[in-house]
Protein backbone atom coordinates (compact mmCIF):
# COMPACT_ATOMS: atom_id res chain seq x y z
CA UNK A 1 0.00 0.00 0.00
CA UNK A 2 2.73 2.23 0.80
CA UNK A 3 4.71 1.48 -2.44
CA UNK A 4 0.83 2.56 -4.27
CA UNK A 5 1.25 6.08 -2.79
CA UNK A 6 4.61 6.33 -3.42
CA UNK A 7 3.44 5.87 -7.27
CA UNK A 8 1.12 8.48 -7.86
CA UNK A 9 1.09 7.26 -11.74
CA UNK A 10 0.56 3.99 -10.75
CA UNK A 11 -1.89 4.98 -8.19
CA UNK A 12 -3.84 7.11 -10.52
CA UNK A 13 -3.70 4.45 -13.16
CA UNK A 14 -5.52 1.77 -10.92
CA UNK A 15 -7.98 4.42 -9.90
CA UNK A 16 -9.26 5.16 -13.09
CA UNK A 17 -8.96 1.68 -14.53
CA UNK A 18 -10.90 0.32 -11.40
CA UNK A 19 -13.42 2.77 -12.34
CA UNK A 20 -13.98 2.24 -15.73
CA UNK A 21 -14.37 -1.73 -14.92
CA UNK A 22 -16.75 -0.88 -12.00
CA UNK A 23 -19.52 1.58 -14.21
CA UNK A 24 -18.83 -1.18 -17.04
CA UNK A 25 -19.89 -4.20 -14.46
CA UNK A 26 -22.65 -1.78 -13.28
CA UNK A 27 -23.76 -1.23 -16.47
CA UNK A 28 -25.10 -4.83 -16.87
CA UNK A 29 -26.92 -4.57 -13.84
CA UNK A 30 -28.12 -1.32 -13.47
CA UNK A 31 -28.37 2.30 -15.53
CA UNK A 32 -30.04 5.51 -14.47
CA UNK A 33 -32.98 4.87 -17.40
CA UNK A 34 -32.63 1.97 -19.98
CA UNK A 35 -29.67 3.01 -22.65
CA UNK A 36 -31.52 2.87 -25.69
CA UNK A 37 -35.28 3.88 -24.85
CA UNK A 38 -36.45 7.06 -26.60
CA UNK A 39 -38.14 9.78 -25.54
CA UNK A 40 -38.46 12.56 -28.04
CA UNK A 41 -39.97 14.58 -26.13
CA UNK A 42 -37.12 15.47 -24.13
CA UNK A 43 -34.65 15.25 -27.29
CA UNK A 44 -31.35 17.09 -27.38
CA UNK A 45 -31.85 17.81 -23.51
CA UNK A 46 -28.77 19.84 -22.34
CA UNK A 47 -26.82 17.91 -19.50
CA UNK A 48 -28.67 18.42 -15.98
CA UNK A 49 -31.83 19.30 -17.59
CA UNK A 50 -32.59 15.85 -18.27
CA UNK A 51 -30.37 12.83 -16.39
CA UNK A 52 -26.80 13.71 -15.76
CA UNK A 53 -25.39 14.32 -18.95
CA UNK A 54 -28.43 15.16 -21.58
CA UNK A 55 -30.43 13.47 -24.19
CA UNK A 56 -29.63 12.21 -27.96
CA UNK A 57 -31.89 13.18 -30.80
CA UNK A 58 -33.61 10.24 -29.94
CA UNK A 59 -34.43 11.28 -26.14
CA UNK A 60 -32.04 8.28 -24.93
CA UNK A 61 -30.18 9.24 -21.60
CA UNK A 62 -26.46 9.84 -22.58
CA UNK A 63 -25.04 9.08 -19.03
CA UNK A 64 -26.69 5.38 -19.17
CA UNK A 65 -25.23 4.95 -23.16
CA UNK A 66 -22.09 5.60 -21.77
CA UNK A 67 -22.05 3.35 -19.16
CA UNK A 68 -23.21 0.49 -21.52
CA UNK A 69 -20.25 1.77 -24.02
CA UNK A 70 -18.02 1.62 -21.37
CA UNK A 71 -18.71 -2.46 -21.22
CA UNK A 72 -19.16 -2.86 -25.07
CA UNK A 73 -15.63 -1.10 -25.46
CA UNK A 74 -14.27 -2.61 -22.62
CA UNK A 75 -15.33 -6.23 -23.34
CA UNK A 76 -14.37 -5.77 -26.96
CA UNK A 77 -11.27 -4.48 -26.32
CA UNK A 78 -10.12 -7.09 -23.33
CA UNK A 79 -11.04 -10.16 -25.82
CA UNK A 80 -9.66 -8.62 -28.93
CA UNK A 81 -5.99 -8.15 -26.25
CA UNK A 82 -6.62 -11.63 -25.19
CA UNK A 83 -6.50 -13.67 -28.03
CA UNK A 84 -3.72 -11.29 -29.24
CA UNK A 85 -1.32 -11.63 -26.55
CA UNK A 86 -2.16 -15.06 -26.31
CA UNK A 87 -1.03 -16.17 -30.31
CA UNK A 88 1.88 -13.50 -29.79
CA UNK A 89 2.91 -14.62 -26.34
CA UNK A 90 3.00 -18.34 -28.13
CA UNK A 91 4.49 -17.20 -31.66
CA UNK A 92 7.38 -15.38 -29.14
CA UNK A 93 8.37 -18.38 -27.04
CA UNK A 94 8.03 -20.88 -29.98
CA UNK A 95 10.40 -18.72 -31.84
CA UNK A 96 12.72 -17.93 -29.14
CA UNK A 97 12.74 -21.86 -28.82
CA UNK A 98 13.97 -22.61 -32.07
CA UNK A 99 15.43 -19.34 -33.71
CA UNK A 100 17.54 -19.44 -36.88
CA UNK A 101 15.07 -19.56 -40.31
CA UNK A 102 11.99 -19.86 -38.55
CA UNK A 103 12.52 -16.65 -36.76
CA UNK A 104 13.46 -14.83 -40.07
CA UNK A 105 9.95 -16.01 -41.41
CA UNK A 106 7.61 -15.27 -38.54
CA UNK A 107 9.36 -11.61 -37.58
CA UNK A 108 8.88 -10.82 -41.53
CA UNK A 109 5.41 -12.03 -41.56
CA UNK A 110 4.90 -9.64 -37.93
CA UNK A 111 6.20 -6.67 -40.37
CA UNK A 112 3.92 -7.82 -42.92
CA UNK A 113 0.52 -7.60 -40.83
CA UNK A 114 2.01 -4.53 -39.01
CA UNK A 115 2.05 -2.84 -42.48
CA UNK A 116 -2.45 -3.41 -42.35
CA UNK A 117 -4.15 -0.87 -39.75
CA UNK A 118 -6.23 -2.65 -37.86
CA UNK A 119 -9.37 -0.43 -39.17
CA UNK A 120 -8.51 -1.56 -42.80
CA UNK A 121 -8.27 -5.18 -42.15
CA UNK A 122 -11.51 -4.50 -40.43
CA UNK A 123 -13.08 -3.30 -43.57
CA UNK A 124 -11.76 -6.46 -45.30
CA UNK A 125 -13.35 -8.64 -43.16
CA UNK A 126 -16.79 -5.94 -42.95
CA UNK A 127 -17.65 -6.68 -46.62
CA UNK A 128 -17.28 -10.10 -46.08
CA UNK A 129 -18.22 -11.72 -42.73
CA UNK A 130 -20.53 -8.45 -42.28
CA UNK A 131 -19.22 -5.89 -39.38
CA UNK A 132 -19.80 -6.58 -35.66
CA UNK A 133 -17.87 -7.20 -32.35
CA UNK A 134 -16.64 -9.97 -34.51
CA UNK A 135 -15.46 -8.55 -36.73
CA UNK A 136 -14.18 -5.85 -34.74
CA UNK A 137 -12.23 -8.42 -31.88
CA UNK A 138 -10.31 -10.09 -35.30
CA UNK A 139 -8.91 -6.87 -36.83
CA UNK A 140 -7.19 -6.12 -33.71
CA UNK A 141 -6.28 -8.91 -32.05
CA UNK A 142 -4.68 -9.75 -35.44
CA UNK A 143 -2.81 -6.53 -35.12
CA UNK A 144 -1.58 -7.46 -31.64
CA UNK A 145 -0.31 -10.64 -32.39
CA UNK A 146 2.75 -9.05 -34.10
CA UNK A 147 2.80 -6.48 -31.10
CA UNK A 148 3.64 -9.60 -28.47
CA UNK A 149 5.63 -11.55 -30.65
CA UNK A 150 7.77 -9.35 -31.01
CA UNK A 151 7.59 -8.56 -27.16
CA UNK A 152 7.78 -12.42 -25.92
CA UNK A 153 10.88 -12.99 -29.03
CA UNK A 154 13.25 -10.51 -27.73
CA UNK A 155 12.34 -10.58 -23.55
CA UNK A 156 12.22 -14.84 -24.14
CA UNK A 157 15.99 -14.33 -25.92
CA UNK A 158 17.30 -12.62 -23.51
CA UNK A 159 16.58 -15.14 -20.95
CA UNK A 160 17.68 -17.60 -22.74
CA UNK A 161 21.61 -16.54 -22.65
CA UNK A 162 21.46 -16.59 -18.94
CA UNK A 163 23.57 -19.15 -16.69
CA UNK A 164 20.46 -21.09 -15.38
CA UNK A 165 19.08 -21.87 -18.48
CA UNK A 166 22.35 -22.77 -19.95
CA UNK A 167 22.04 -24.90 -16.79
CA UNK A 168 19.10 -26.46 -17.39
CA UNK A 169 19.85 -27.25 -21.10
CA UNK A 170 22.58 -28.98 -19.63
CA UNK A 171 21.09 -31.02 -17.55
CA UNK A 172 18.81 -32.15 -20.59
CA UNK A 173 15.62 -30.56 -19.62
CA UNK A 174 13.71 -30.11 -22.70
CA UNK A 175 13.08 -26.79 -24.43
CA UNK A 176 9.28 -26.52 -24.09
CA UNK A 177 9.73 -27.60 -20.39
CA UNK A 178 12.73 -24.49 -19.90
CA UNK A 179 10.31 -22.29 -21.64
CA UNK A 180 7.69 -23.04 -19.25
CA UNK A 181 9.43 -23.37 -16.18
CA UNK A 182 12.31 -20.40 -17.08
CA UNK A 183 11.51 -18.24 -19.75
CA UNK A 184 8.03 -17.67 -19.27
CA UNK A 185 7.91 -16.95 -15.66
CA UNK A 186 10.60 -14.63 -16.42
CA UNK A 187 9.24 -12.47 -18.77
CA UNK A 188 5.42 -12.60 -17.63
CA UNK A 189 5.89 -9.19 -16.03
CA UNK A 190 6.71 -7.31 -19.21
CA UNK A 191 3.60 -9.22 -20.76
CA UNK A 192 1.36 -7.97 -18.43
CA UNK A 193 2.54 -4.25 -18.94
CA UNK A 194 2.11 -4.41 -22.62
CA UNK A 195 -1.35 -6.38 -21.91
CA UNK A 196 -2.41 -3.06 -19.95
CA UNK A 197 -0.80 -0.40 -22.53
CA UNK A 198 -2.22 -2.05 -25.54
CA UNK A 199 -6.06 -2.25 -23.89
CA UNK A 200 -5.86 1.91 -24.09
CA UNK A 201 -5.28 0.86 -27.34
CA UNK A 202 -7.46 -1.48 -27.95
CA UNK A 203 -10.21 1.06 -27.34
CA UNK A 204 -9.05 3.68 -29.09
CA UNK A 205 -9.58 1.27 -32.48
CA UNK A 206 -12.98 0.12 -31.08
CA UNK A 207 -13.96 3.46 -30.86
CA UNK A 208 -12.14 4.30 -33.82
CA UNK A 209 -13.83 0.75 -35.97
CA UNK A 210 -16.90 1.94 -34.82
CA UNK A 211 -17.03 5.61 -35.43
CA UNK A 212 -17.11 3.90 -38.92
CA UNK A 213 -19.68 1.75 -38.31
CA UNK A 214 -17.94 -1.29 -38.29
CA UNK A 215 -18.07 -2.08 -34.49
CA UNK A 216 -21.20 -3.34 -32.82
CA UNK A 217 -24.45 -2.61 -34.49
CA UNK A 218 -26.96 -0.77 -33.28
CA UNK A 219 -29.01 0.04 -30.67
CA UNK A 220 -25.86 -1.45 -28.63
CA UNK A 221 -24.86 2.18 -27.33
CA UNK A 222 -20.55 2.66 -28.14
CA UNK A 223 -18.40 5.56 -27.44
CA UNK A 224 -17.32 5.43 -31.61
CA UNK A 225 -20.75 5.34 -33.04
CA UNK A 226 -21.99 8.11 -30.32
CA UNK A 227 -19.50 10.36 -31.60
CA UNK A 228 -20.59 9.18 -35.71
CA UNK A 229 -23.94 9.89 -34.26
CA UNK A 230 -23.26 13.33 -32.52
CA UNK A 231 -21.58 14.66 -35.90
CA UNK A 232 -25.36 15.59 -37.27
CA UNK A 233 -25.63 17.93 -34.20
CA UNK A 234 -22.99 19.52 -33.49
CA UNK A 235 -24.21 23.16 -33.42
CA UNK A 236 -27.50 22.13 -31.55
CA UNK A 237 -25.90 19.69 -29.18
CA UNK A 238 -21.86 19.94 -28.74
CA UNK A 239 -22.25 17.89 -25.27
CA UNK A 240 -23.22 15.02 -27.43
CA UNK A 241 -19.30 14.96 -29.05
CA UNK A 242 -17.72 15.89 -25.58
CA UNK A 243 -18.70 12.80 -23.24
CA UNK A 244 -18.16 10.01 -25.43
CA UNK A 245 -14.63 11.42 -26.66
CA UNK A 246 -13.94 12.02 -22.89
CA UNK A 247 -14.67 8.43 -22.08
CA UNK A 248 -12.44 7.07 -24.74
CA UNK A 249 -9.82 9.60 -23.67
CA UNK A 250 -10.31 9.13 -19.69
CA UNK A 251 -10.35 5.34 -20.56
CA UNK A 252 -6.97 4.98 -22.24
CA UNK A 253 -5.33 7.54 -20.05
CA UNK A 254 -5.79 5.27 -17.07
CA UNK A 255 -4.74 1.88 -18.62
CA UNK A 256 -1.49 4.45 -20.16
CA UNK A 257 -0.84 5.27 -16.49
CA UNK A 258 -1.22 2.05 -15.28
CA UNK A 259 1.14 0.39 -17.67
CA UNK A 260 3.46 2.52 -16.95
CA UNK A 261 2.85 2.82 -13.30
CA UNK A 262 2.95 -1.34 -13.31
CA UNK A 263 6.51 -0.88 -15.70
CA UNK A 264 8.23 1.10 -13.06
CA UNK A 265 6.20 -1.03 -10.43
CA UNK A 266 7.39 -4.59 -11.51
CA UNK A 267 10.39 -4.26 -14.36
CA UNK A 268 12.26 -1.11 -13.26
CA UNK A 269 15.21 -1.78 -15.75
CA UNK A 270 13.16 -1.09 -18.34
CA UNK A 271 11.83 2.42 -17.37
CA UNK A 272 12.81 4.69 -20.08
CA UNK B 1 26.87 0.82 -48.47
CA UNK B 2 25.83 -0.48 -51.71
CA UNK B 3 25.35 -4.29 -51.19
CA UNK B 4 23.16 -2.98 -48.08
CA UNK B 5 21.34 -0.97 -50.47
CA UNK B 6 20.60 -3.60 -53.01
CA UNK B 7 20.05 -6.19 -49.64
CA UNK B 8 17.77 -3.74 -48.50
CA UNK B 9 15.92 -3.01 -52.16
CA UNK B 10 15.77 -6.99 -52.58
CA UNK B 11 13.85 -7.69 -48.92
CA UNK B 12 11.80 -4.64 -50.05
CA UNK B 13 10.11 -6.18 -52.70
CA UNK B 14 9.73 -9.59 -51.01
CA UNK B 15 8.05 -7.93 -48.56
CA UNK B 16 5.97 -6.41 -50.71
CA UNK B 17 4.99 -9.66 -52.83
CA UNK B 18 4.09 -11.34 -49.73
CA UNK B 19 1.86 -8.80 -48.90
CA UNK B 20 0.12 -8.58 -51.77
CA UNK B 21 -0.25 -12.29 -52.25
CA UNK B 22 -1.94 -12.40 -48.42
CA UNK B 23 -3.88 -9.92 -49.03
CA UNK B 24 -5.48 -11.56 -52.16
CA UNK B 25 -5.24 -14.88 -50.38
CA UNK B 26 -7.01 -13.48 -47.67
CA UNK B 27 -9.49 -11.90 -49.65
CA UNK B 28 -10.15 -15.13 -51.28
CA UNK B 29 -10.24 -17.78 -48.35
CA UNK B 30 -13.39 -15.36 -46.69
CA UNK B 31 -16.31 -16.42 -47.06
CA UNK B 32 -18.61 -14.85 -49.62
CA UNK B 33 -18.77 -14.44 -52.87
CA UNK B 34 -17.46 -11.40 -54.33
CA UNK B 35 -20.06 -11.49 -57.78
CA UNK B 36 -22.48 -11.85 -55.24
CA UNK B 37 -21.81 -9.11 -52.91
CA UNK B 38 -21.38 -6.71 -56.27
CA UNK B 39 -24.60 -7.53 -57.31
CA UNK B 40 -26.55 -8.17 -53.96
CA UNK B 41 -28.65 -11.40 -53.27
CA UNK B 42 -31.57 -10.53 -55.53
CA UNK B 43 -29.27 -11.65 -58.49
CA UNK B 44 -29.81 -14.35 -60.74
CA UNK B 45 -27.67 -17.21 -61.10
CA UNK B 46 -27.17 -16.30 -64.67
CA UNK B 47 -25.84 -12.52 -64.25
CA UNK B 48 -23.90 -14.08 -61.17
CA UNK B 49 -22.01 -16.59 -63.31
CA UNK B 50 -22.00 -13.18 -66.19
CA UNK B 51 -19.86 -11.44 -63.57
CA UNK B 52 -17.92 -14.11 -61.90
CA UNK B 53 -16.26 -14.72 -65.80
CA UNK B 54 -15.75 -10.92 -66.20
CA UNK B 55 -13.90 -10.53 -62.88
CA UNK B 56 -12.28 -13.80 -63.85
CA UNK B 57 -13.03 -15.48 -60.78
CA UNK B 58 -13.43 -18.53 -62.49
CA UNK B 59 -10.24 -18.85 -62.88
CA UNK B 60 -7.82 -20.72 -60.08
CA UNK B 61 -6.27 -18.58 -57.20
CA UNK B 62 -2.86 -17.99 -58.64
CA UNK B 63 -3.66 -17.20 -62.03
CA UNK B 64 -5.73 -14.57 -60.97
CA UNK B 65 -3.08 -13.17 -58.90
CA UNK B 66 -0.53 -13.32 -61.13
CA UNK B 67 -2.80 -11.78 -63.30
CA UNK B 68 -3.11 -8.90 -61.07
CA UNK B 69 0.59 -8.22 -60.74
CA UNK B 70 0.84 -8.72 -64.09
CA UNK B 71 -1.68 -5.96 -64.10
CA UNK B 72 0.10 -3.88 -61.33
CA UNK B 73 3.32 -3.80 -63.34
CA UNK B 74 1.36 -2.64 -65.93
CA UNK B 75 0.08 0.39 -63.90
CA UNK B 76 -3.65 -1.47 -64.01
CA UNK B 77 -4.94 -2.10 -60.93
CA UNK B 78 -8.44 -3.24 -61.99
CA UNK B 79 -11.85 -1.45 -62.74
CA UNK B 80 -14.07 0.18 -59.85
CA UNK B 81 -17.63 -1.69 -60.42
CA UNK B 82 -19.21 1.71 -58.71
CA UNK B 83 -17.40 4.60 -60.56
CA UNK B 84 -16.67 2.64 -63.73
CA UNK B 85 -13.32 3.95 -63.90
CA UNK B 86 -9.19 2.03 -63.77
CA UNK B 87 -8.62 1.86 -59.50
CA UNK B 88 -5.49 3.22 -60.33
CA UNK B 89 -6.74 6.60 -61.89
CA UNK B 90 -8.90 6.87 -58.35
CA UNK B 91 -6.34 6.17 -56.09
CA UNK B 92 -4.03 8.88 -57.74
CA UNK B 93 -6.92 11.08 -57.81
CA UNK B 94 -7.75 10.42 -54.09
CA UNK B 95 -3.93 10.69 -53.06
CA UNK B 96 -3.93 14.24 -54.00
CA UNK B 97 -6.04 14.87 -50.75
CA UNK B 98 -4.72 12.17 -48.76
CA UNK B 99 -0.75 12.88 -49.20
CA UNK B 100 -1.06 16.36 -48.50
CA UNK B 101 -2.97 15.39 -45.64
CA UNK B 102 -0.13 13.17 -44.38
CA UNK B 103 2.48 15.66 -44.71
CA UNK B 104 1.20 18.99 -43.22
CA UNK B 105 0.51 16.43 -40.04
CA UNK B 106 4.10 15.07 -40.14
CA UNK B 107 5.28 18.44 -40.72
CA UNK B 108 3.54 19.76 -37.91
CA UNK B 109 3.55 16.93 -35.85
CA UNK B 110 7.18 17.37 -36.03
CA UNK B 111 7.45 21.12 -35.81
CA UNK B 112 5.78 20.88 -32.38
CA UNK B 113 6.98 17.89 -30.98
CA UNK B 114 11.19 18.84 -31.46
CA UNK B 115 11.11 22.68 -30.18
CA UNK B 116 8.79 21.58 -27.14
CA UNK B 117 11.31 18.09 -26.55
CA UNK B 118 14.34 20.10 -26.68
CA UNK B 119 13.55 22.72 -24.57
CA UNK B 120 11.81 20.24 -21.86
CA UNK B 121 15.27 18.13 -22.19
CA UNK B 122 17.20 21.69 -21.87
CA UNK B 123 15.01 22.59 -18.43
CA UNK B 124 14.05 19.05 -17.18
CA UNK B 125 13.06 18.32 -14.67
CA UNK B 126 11.44 22.10 -14.65
CA UNK B 127 8.27 23.19 -14.34
CA UNK B 128 8.19 23.53 -18.47
CA UNK B 129 9.23 19.47 -18.58
CA UNK B 130 6.74 18.90 -16.63
CA UNK B 131 3.51 20.66 -17.93
CA UNK B 132 5.20 19.10 -21.50
CA UNK B 133 5.16 15.90 -20.28
CA UNK B 134 1.89 16.04 -18.95
CA UNK B 135 0.08 17.61 -22.39
CA UNK B 136 2.12 15.52 -23.77
CA UNK B 137 1.36 11.85 -22.71
CA UNK B 138 -2.52 13.01 -21.89
CA UNK B 139 -2.87 13.95 -26.14
CA UNK B 140 -1.67 10.44 -26.72
CA UNK B 141 -4.66 9.32 -25.04
CA UNK B 142 -6.65 11.81 -27.42
CA UNK B 143 -8.36 10.18 -30.52
CA UNK B 144 -7.42 11.73 -33.38
CA UNK B 145 -10.83 11.39 -35.06
CA UNK B 146 -12.24 13.20 -31.83
CA UNK B 147 -9.80 16.56 -32.18
CA UNK B 148 -11.20 16.48 -35.28
CA UNK B 149 -14.94 17.08 -34.23
CA UNK B 150 -13.96 19.33 -31.34
CA UNK B 151 -11.97 21.58 -33.58
CA UNK B 152 -15.16 21.87 -35.69
CA UNK B 153 -17.37 22.57 -33.06
CA UNK B 154 -14.84 25.49 -31.75
CA UNK B 155 -13.67 26.88 -35.09
CA UNK B 156 -16.48 25.74 -37.40
CA UNK B 157 -19.46 26.04 -35.40
CA UNK B 158 -19.06 28.76 -32.64
CA UNK B 159 -15.70 31.00 -34.25
CA UNK B 160 -17.25 30.42 -37.97
CA UNK B 161 -13.05 30.73 -39.21
CA UNK B 162 -13.53 27.36 -41.21
CA UNK B 163 -15.20 25.14 -43.13
CA UNK B 164 -16.39 22.61 -40.97
CA UNK B 165 -15.55 19.82 -44.16
CA UNK B 166 -15.42 19.15 -47.70
CA UNK B 167 -12.76 19.80 -49.61
CA UNK B 168 -12.70 22.67 -52.53
CA UNK B 169 -10.38 20.37 -54.80
CA UNK B 170 -7.09 22.20 -55.87
CA UNK B 171 -8.88 24.14 -58.55
CA UNK B 172 -9.98 26.27 -56.15
CA UNK B 173 -6.83 27.58 -55.48
CA UNK B 174 -3.44 26.54 -53.01
CA UNK B 175 -5.16 28.82 -50.43
CA UNK B 176 -8.45 27.19 -50.34
CA UNK B 177 -7.30 23.85 -50.72
CA UNK B 178 -4.66 24.57 -47.54
CA UNK B 179 -7.25 25.83 -45.40
CA UNK B 180 -9.34 22.89 -46.29
CA UNK B 181 -6.98 20.34 -45.22
CA UNK B 182 -5.82 22.92 -41.73
CA UNK B 183 -7.99 21.26 -39.03
CA UNK B 184 -7.66 17.51 -40.36
CA UNK B 185 -3.85 18.00 -39.87
CA UNK B 186 -4.25 19.47 -36.70
CA UNK B 187 -6.40 16.54 -35.44
CA UNK B 188 -3.83 14.14 -37.31
CA UNK B 189 -0.63 15.65 -36.11
CA UNK B 190 -1.85 16.37 -31.73
CA UNK B 191 -1.51 12.56 -31.03
CA UNK B 192 1.55 12.28 -32.78
CA UNK B 193 3.23 15.36 -31.56
CA UNK B 194 2.72 13.91 -27.96
CA UNK B 195 4.41 10.72 -28.54
CA UNK B 196 7.04 12.38 -30.50
CA UNK B 197 7.51 15.44 -28.21
CA UNK B 198 8.31 12.27 -25.48
CA UNK B 199 10.88 10.60 -27.90
CA UNK B 200 12.41 14.00 -28.60
CA UNK B 201 13.01 14.75 -25.11
CA UNK B 202 14.18 11.49 -23.95
CA UNK B 203 17.09 11.58 -27.45
CA UNK B 204 18.08 14.98 -26.27
CA UNK B 205 18.82 13.86 -22.85
CA UNK B 206 20.77 10.53 -23.78
CA UNK B 207 22.62 12.75 -26.23
CA UNK B 208 23.75 16.08 -24.03
CA UNK B 209 25.88 14.05 -22.09
CA UNK B 210 27.74 12.58 -24.83
CA UNK B 211 31.49 13.68 -25.37
CA UNK B 212 31.44 15.48 -28.30
CA UNK B 213 28.40 17.68 -27.08
CA UNK B 214 30.48 18.23 -24.00
CA UNK B 215 33.51 18.86 -26.56
CA UNK B 216 31.63 21.64 -28.36
CA UNK B 217 30.54 23.64 -25.30
CA UNK B 218 34.35 23.16 -23.68
CA UNK B 219 35.17 25.02 -27.09
CA UNK B 220 33.35 27.60 -26.17
CA UNK B 221 29.84 26.98 -27.76
CA UNK B 222 26.91 28.28 -26.06
CA UNK B 223 24.53 25.97 -24.24
CA UNK B 224 21.96 26.66 -27.18
CA UNK B 225 24.16 26.28 -29.96
CA UNK B 226 25.90 23.21 -28.72
CA UNK B 227 22.37 21.74 -28.25
CA UNK B 228 20.69 22.71 -31.43
CA UNK B 229 23.89 22.47 -33.78
CA UNK B 230 25.05 19.14 -32.15
CA UNK B 231 22.79 17.39 -29.57
CA UNK B 232 19.24 17.93 -31.85
CA UNK B 233 20.72 16.66 -34.81
CA UNK B 234 21.91 13.45 -33.17
CA UNK B 235 18.61 13.48 -31.28
CA UNK B 236 16.35 12.97 -34.48
CA UNK B 237 17.28 9.61 -35.31
CA UNK B 238 14.85 8.06 -32.73
CA UNK B 239 12.22 11.26 -33.59
CA UNK B 240 12.63 9.52 -37.64
CA UNK B 241 12.27 6.34 -36.43
CA UNK B 242 9.19 6.88 -34.30
CA UNK B 243 7.50 8.11 -37.40
CA UNK B 244 8.08 5.33 -39.47
CA UNK B 245 6.84 3.50 -36.58
CA UNK B 246 3.58 5.58 -36.18
CA UNK B 247 3.09 5.48 -39.85
CA UNK B 248 0.47 2.44 -39.52
CA UNK B 249 -1.61 4.82 -36.75
CA UNK B 250 -1.21 7.63 -39.21
CA UNK B 251 -2.89 5.90 -42.14
CA UNK B 252 -5.40 4.39 -39.90
CA UNK B 253 -5.97 8.25 -38.03
CA UNK B 254 -6.09 9.40 -41.77
CA UNK B 255 -9.06 6.99 -42.68
CA UNK B 256 -11.02 8.29 -39.61
CA UNK B 257 -10.61 12.44 -40.22
CA UNK B 258 -10.98 12.24 -43.79
CA UNK B 259 -14.94 10.51 -42.82
CA UNK B 260 -15.00 13.16 -40.47
CA UNK B 261 -14.27 16.03 -42.42
CA UNK B 262 -15.57 14.42 -45.28
CA UNK B 263 -12.52 14.75 -47.29
CA UNK B 264 -12.68 12.67 -50.97
CA UNK B 265 -9.34 11.03 -49.46
CA UNK B 266 -8.10 7.76 -49.77
CA UNK B 267 -9.53 6.80 -46.76
CA UNK B 268 -12.78 8.32 -47.49
CA UNK B 269 -12.37 6.04 -50.68
CA UNK B 270 -11.47 3.01 -48.30
CA UNK B 271 -14.82 3.44 -46.31
CA UNK B 272 -17.08 4.17 -49.88
CA UNK B 273 -15.73 1.12 -51.51
CA UNK B 274 -16.65 -0.67 -48.55
CA UNK B 275 -20.64 0.77 -48.20
CA UNK B 276 -20.80 0.15 -51.96
CA UNK B 277 -19.23 -3.34 -52.06
CA UNK B 278 -16.27 -2.22 -54.50
CA UNK B 279 -14.08 -5.11 -53.36
CA UNK B 280 -11.56 -4.55 -56.16
CA UNK B 281 -11.02 -0.75 -55.06
CA UNK B 282 -10.97 -1.99 -51.17
CA UNK B 283 -8.35 -4.69 -51.95
CA UNK B 284 -6.36 -1.89 -53.86
CA UNK B 285 -6.28 0.48 -51.12
CA UNK B 286 -5.59 -1.80 -48.36
CA UNK B 287 -2.64 -3.14 -50.66
CA UNK B 288 -1.59 0.59 -51.35
CA UNK B 289 -2.01 1.65 -47.71
CA UNK B 290 0.07 -1.35 -46.63
CA UNK B 291 2.39 -1.09 -49.03
CA UNK B 292 2.95 2.44 -48.32
CA UNK B 293 3.42 1.64 -44.93
CA UNK B 294 6.32 -0.98 -45.54
CA UNK B 295 8.17 1.43 -47.96
CA UNK B 296 7.91 4.62 -45.54
CA UNK B 297 10.13 2.07 -43.16
CA UNK B 298 12.38 1.34 -45.46
CA UNK B 299 12.85 4.77 -46.53
CA UNK B 300 12.72 5.54 -42.82
CA UNK B 301 15.91 2.70 -42.32
CA UNK B 302 17.54 4.10 -45.32
CA UNK B 303 17.43 7.56 -43.13
CA UNK B 304 19.17 6.38 -40.52
CA UNK B 305 22.34 5.76 -42.49
CA UNK B 306 22.21 8.89 -43.97
CA UNK B 307 21.50 10.52 -40.05
CA UNK B 308 23.93 8.40 -38.62
CA UNK B 309 26.90 7.01 -40.30
CA UNK B 310 28.15 4.91 -37.27
CA UNK B 311 24.94 2.71 -38.21
CA UNK B 312 26.39 2.23 -41.79
CA UNK B 313 29.00 -0.01 -40.10
CA UNK B 314 28.41 -3.86 -38.99
CA UNK B 315 24.86 -3.34 -40.66
CA UNK B 316 23.41 -6.75 -41.72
Amino acid sequence: MRQLLRRPILLAGLVVTLFLFLVALLSLVWTPYPPSKMNIVHKLKPPFEFGLLGTDQFGRDVASALMVGAWNSLSTALLAVAIGATIGTAVGTVVAMRRGWVEQIVMRGCDIIFAVPPILSAMMLGAFIGSGRFTAVIAIATFMVPVFARLTLAAARQIWTRDYVAAAVGMGRSKLKITFVHILPNISNQIIVQVTIQLGLAILTEAGLSYLGLGMPPPNPTWGRMLADSQTFLGQAPWLALMPGLAIAIAVLGLNMLGDGLRDLLDPRSTP
Amino acid sequence: MISILIRRILSLIVTLLVVSLLIFVVMDLLPGDPAAIVLGTSASPETLAALRTQMGLDQPLPVRYLAWLWGVFQGDLGQSYTYGVPVAGLIAERLTVTLPLALMAVLMSVGIAVPLGVQAAKKHNGMFDAVVGAVSYVSIAVPAFWVGLLSIILFSTLLGWMPAGGFPGWDAGLLAGLQALLLPAIALALPQAGVLTRVARAAVLDVMNEDYVRTARAKGLGEGAALWRHAVPNALVPVVTMIGMQFTFLIAGAVLVENVFNLPGLGRLAYQSLAQRDIVVMQDVVLFFSALVIVVNFLVDLLYLVIDPRLRVGVR
